[in-house]
C-alpha cells in the first residue's frame, strides 16, 4: 500500500453546484488536461444547493495554477480553494477486513484500540474494522495490518476543511453571495 | 400564454435577435421544426450538419454575431463536433442546438440516440440538457451569454423530444443569474501601469497580437497604440487584418510559416506585447528557444492563457479592448512623466530599419514563369490584385491556406475566416456560405484545396439553391499538398496516401452539377479573366479549378518541434543561404 502522506499532492476544496454532470465536467477536466487524480469525494454542502468536492491531485502531474485556473471556466464551479496539507484538517474514512485465526485475533483487536478504531463485524477466519482519521493514521495501521494478511481494504479519499485561525480577528460582517 | 417548449425555443431564439440559423431536421427535432415555418429566422438548409457548424462559424466570424445552428440527435450530433471543437479552438461564439430522444428514453439506447452533452463537453464552453420546458428561455438566454461574453466559444442546448412537445409558461428572463461565471474584462490598473512602464524601457519591441484583438473589437484602439509607440506588430492567423497590413509597422503573420521578418523580430524582441494571443504552438516553435530575450506582457480575457506557456513579467487579466484603451492612457502619463529622459521611451528608429532591412533582404518569393506550370503563389496575388479591398477571404487548411495569409493584404479587420487552431479540412466552403450569409454585400471568396474542396463541397449545393454566391478557388496541385511537402522535407521524399488526381474527380462538371458556374485555368494568361468572369457573376456560385504546380512548398518554414532561428528560407533564397 503507498504511503498517500509521502507524495506530493495539492488538496482542492471545490463547491460546485449541485446538478447532475457536474461531477462529470471537473472529472473529465482532469482527464483530458493529463491531471492525475489521487483521491475524490463529494457531498452537497451545508446548502443544497452546492457541493463540495476535495480531490487530491498528484502534484508533479499538476501545475497548481493551470489546475486552479482551468476549474474555473467550468461554469457550474463556484469556488475553489487550494489547501496546504499543513493547514488543513484532513479526515478519511477507512474500511479493511483483515485475516484473524483465533491466535491473531486478540493482536488485531489491541491494534483497532490503539487507532481508536472500531470491529465492525467478526467472523470465523477474519475481522472487518473501520478506522477513521488522518491519511497518515490510516497508513500506519494499514502498514501494522499487512502481515495479519488484509482480505480487502477500501479508504473513501479525504475530505478536507481549512484550519481554524488561532490569532483573534476582528469580527466582520460577512454577506453571502446572491446566488 | 402557455406554449410548447418547441415554440419557447424559437421564441427564445428570437427574443436573441437571430436572423438566420443554418441547419438540417430530424426525427427528434421535429417538434422544433414545425413553428420555425412562422418565424422570422431565415433557415438555411445544409446537406450535412457539419456544413451548418461552419456556417455558423464563418457567420460568426464575419459578423462577430454569434451563429446558430440546429440538428437533429445522434448521427447529426456527432457530425456536428468537429465544427463545435473548432469553434472552441478558435473561440468562435456559436450556439448548437440538438434534438435528443424523449427524456424516458434516454439511456436505453434508443433510435438515434447518443450522449451529445457528453460527447461535446470537453469541445464546448458549455453544454445543457434541457430537462424541464420551463427552463427554455432561461437557458437560451444563458447560452448566448455563456456564447458571446468573455472569451468567446461555442455552446451548445440538447433537447428531448418530449420536452420540446411540453408545455410551458412563456417568459422572457431580464438577465441572466449565474454565480460560477464571472468574466473579468477591466484590466488591473496597477498592472496596465506596470506594462507602461515596461515599454518605456524597451529598444527592440514587438507587438505580438493575437485573434482576441478581433474578439474584442480592438482593432481600431490596436492602431491606436501601435501609432503612439511605434512598436511593430505581428499578427498570427487567427488576427490576419486586425492590424491592416499596408501599414508600415505590419511585419505579417510569425510562426511556422510565417515571413522571416515577423518570425525573427520575436525571437530578437526583448519585449512582446502579447494581446489576445496564447503562445500557440505553431507561433512559438520550440517554447525553450522562442524570443529568449524578450520580457513579456500578456493581455488575455482568459486567465488560464496566462502562464499556461510562457509566464509573462506583466500577466493582464481582461478585454482586449478595454485594456488596450487604459494601456494608451498610460503610455501618454509615462511619457509625458519622463520627457526628456532619454533612456526612457527611446527612439525605435535603429529597430524599425533593422526590420525594414530583413523586409528587404528576405521578401516572401516565387518564380512565375510565363510559360510554365501555374504557381498557386500567382493564383493568390491576381486574386488579392482583382478583388475589392474589402473582400472576405475563407481558406481551408493546408498550404493553400499559408500561401493566402501570407500573400493577401488584410487591410480591414474580419477579412479572413479560416480554421486556426483545429486546422479543419474542409473548413472553406461551409464557412464562406456562412461569411456570405451575413454579410451579402460584400464578396466573399474562399480559397480552398483540392483535398479540402472534397470534404464538404456538397455545401455547394446548399448555395445554389439559397442563391448565396459565394466564389471558390480551388489550388488544385493534385496533391494532400501539406503532407506532401511534409514527407518530401522530412519522410525522404516518401509519398505515402496523398496523390488526390487533379481530374477525378472533374471540378467543372461538379461545380455545374451542383448549380455553380465551373471555370478551368490551366495557364498563368487564364488566371485574371477567370477572376474577372467570377467576380462578374452575382446570382449563384462559382468555382475556379486552377491546375497548380504540384512541386511547389510553402516557405519559409520552421520545422516542428524547432527552434524560430532555424528558420527555413526558401531555397531561391540561397544568396543568404540558411541562418
Amino acid at each position: 500500500m503507498s504511503n498517500l502522506g509521502d507524495i506530493q499532492h495539492h488538496i482542492y476544496s471545490i463547491t460546485v453546484e449541485n446538478k447532475f454532470g457536474v461531477l462529470s465536467r471537473v472529472a473529465g477536466l482532469f482527464a483530458r488536461r493529463g491531471f492525475n487524480i489521487v483521491s475524490l469525494a463529494v457531498s452537497p454542502t451545508e446548502d443544497e444547493r452546492f457541493s463540495r468536492m476535495t480531490i487530491v491531485v498528484d502534484a508533479a502531474s499538476a501545475p497548481l495554477e493551470q489546475v486552479t485556473k482551468q476549474l474555473h471556466k467550468l461554469i457550474p464551479v463556484i469556488k475553489v480553494m487550494e489547501l496546504h496539507p499543513d493547514d488543513a484538517v484532513e479526515r478519511e474514512l477507512m474500511l479493511v477486513t483483515v485475516k484473524a485465526e483465533s491466535e491473531t485475533r486478540s493482536q488485531i483487536t489491541e491494534l483497532a484500540s490503539i487507532f481508536e478504531a472500531r470491529i465492525e463485524d467478526v467472523g470465523f477466519e477474519s475481522i472487518t474494522i473501520q478506522a477513521a482519521g488522518r491519511p497518515d493514521k490510516l497508513d500506519a495501521m494499514t502498514d501494522l495490518l499487512t502481515p495479519f494478511g488484509i482480505v480487502e481494504l477500501q479508504r473513501t479519499g479525504r475530505i478536507a476543511l481549512p484550519k481554524l485561525s488561532r490569532r483573534p480577528q476582528r469580527l466582520r460582517a460577512v454577506k453571502t453571495r446572491g446566488v | 400564454m402557455k406554449l410548447t417548449g418547441a415554440q419557447a425555443l424559437i421564441k427564445s431564439l428570437e427574443h436573441e435577435a437571430v436572423e438566420v440559423m443554418f441547419g438540417l431536421p430530424g426525427g427528434a427535432i421535429l417538434p422544433v421544426y414545425d413553428p420555425l415555418i412562422d418565424s422570422s429566422i431565415r433557415h438555411i438548409l445544409v446537406r450535412h450538419e457539419q456544413g451548418a457548424g461552419h456556417m455558423a462559424e464563418g457567420y460568426a466570424h464575419a459578423t462577430g454575431r454569434p451563429g446558430v445552428a440546429m440538428v437533429t440527435s445522434g448521427p447529426a450530433a456527432t457530425n456536428i463536433v468537429t465544427p463545435l471543437c473548432d469553434a472552441y479552438m478558435d473561440s468562435i461564439p456559436i450556439v448548437v442546438i440538438t434534438g435528443q430522444v424523449p427524456y424516458a428514453n434516454i439511456g436505453t439506447d434508443a433510435f438515434q440516440e447518443c450522449d451529445t452533452v457528453g460527447i461535446t463537453m470537453p469541445v464546448t464552453k458549455h453544454n445543457w440538457l434541457v430537462t424541464d420546458a420551463q427552463d427554455i428561455p432561461r437557458i437560451v438566454r444563458e447560452a448566448f451569454h455563456v456564447a458571446t461574453t468573455g472569451r468567446p466559444g461555442p455552446v451548445l442546448v440538447d433537447v428531448p423530444k418530449d420536452i420540446a412537445n411540453q408545455q410551458m409558461d412563456w417568459y422572457w428572463p431580464d438577465g441572466v443569474d449565474m454565480p460560477g461565471y464571472k468574466p473579468t474584462t477591466k484590466g488591473h490598473a496597477k498592472q496596465i501601469k506596470d506594462a507602461a512602464r515596461l515599454m518605456s524601457q524597451s529598444r527592440r519591441p514587438v507587438i505580438y497580437a493575437g485573434g482576441g484583438i478581433l474578439k474584442a473589437r480592438a482593432a481600431e484602439v490596436l492602431r491606436e497604440l501601435v501609432e503612439l509607440t511605434g512598436f511593430p506588430v505581428v499578427t498570427t492567423l487567427m488576427a490576419r487584418g486586425s492590424f491592416p497590413d499596408d501599414h508600415e509597422l505590419c511585419l505579417g503573420m510569425p510562426g511556422m510559416h510565417g515571413n522571416y521578418t515577423a518570425v525573427t523580430s520575436m525571437q530578437q524582441a526583448d519585449l512582446l506585447v502579447a494581446l489576445g494571443s496564447r503562445f500557440d504552438d505553431r507561433v512559438t516553435g520550440k517554447v525553450g528557444a522562442f524570443a529568449p530575450e524578450a520580457k513579456i506582457i500578456h493581455v488575455d480575457i482568459d486567465p488560464a492563457e496566462l502562464g499556461k506557456v510562457r509566464q509573462p513579467d506583466v500577466p493582464i487579466v481582461g478585454d482586449c479592448r478595454q485594456v488596450i484603451e487604459e494601456l494608451v492612457k498610460a503610455v501618454l502619463a509615462d511619457k509625458a512623466k519622463h520627457s526628456g529622459d532619454d533612456t526612457q521611451w527611446p527612439s525605435l528608429a535603429e529597430w524599425q530599419t533593422r526590420l525594414r532591412d530583413w523586409q528587404r533582404d528576405f521578401p516572401l518569393v516565387y518564380d512565375q514563369q510565363p510559360d510554365g506550370p501555374l504557381k498557386p503563389q500567382f493564383c493568390v496575388d491576381q486574386l488579392r490584385d482583382h478583388t475589392p479591398d474589402d473582400t472576405i477571404v475563407v481558406a481551408g487548411v493546408g498550404q493553400h491556406q499559408m500561401w493566402t495569409s501570407q500573400r493577401w493584404k488584410f487591410n480591414h479587420p474580419y477579412t479572413f475566416v479560416n480554421s486556426g487552431g483545429l486546422g479543419t479540412m474542409g473548413f472553406a466552403v461551409p464557412a464562406a456560405i456562412g461569411a456570405k450569409v451575413g454579410m451579402p454585400d460584400r464578396m466573399v471568396w474562399a480559397v480552398d484545396g483540392d483535398g479540402c474542396f472534397q470534404m464538404t463541397a456538397q455545401e455547394l449545393v446548399t448555395a445554389s439553391s439559397e442563391r448565396i454566391p459565394v466564389k471558390i478557388a480551388i489550388l488544385n496541385n493534385a496533391y494532400l499538398g501539406m503532407v506532401r511537402q511534409w514527407q518530401e522535407l522530412f519522410y525522404e521524399e516518401r509519398y505515402s496516401e496523398v496523390y488526390l488526381s487533379p481530374d477525378l474527380p472533374d471540378y467543372v462538371m461538379w461545380a455545374e452539377a451542383m448549380g455553380c458556374v465551373g471555370i478551368r485555368v490551366d495557364s498563368p494568361e487564364e488566371v485574371e479573366p477567370a477572376i474577372d468572369k467570377a467576380n462578374d457573376i452575382d446570382d449563384r456560385p462559382v468555382v475556379i479549378d486552377f491546375r497548380t504546380d504540384y512541386r511547389e512548398k510553402v516557405y519559409p518554414m520552421v520545422p516542428a518541434g524547432h527552434s524560430n532561428d532555424e528558420i527555413i528560407l526558401d531555397p531561391a533564397h540561397d544568396t543568404y543561404g540558411e541562418r
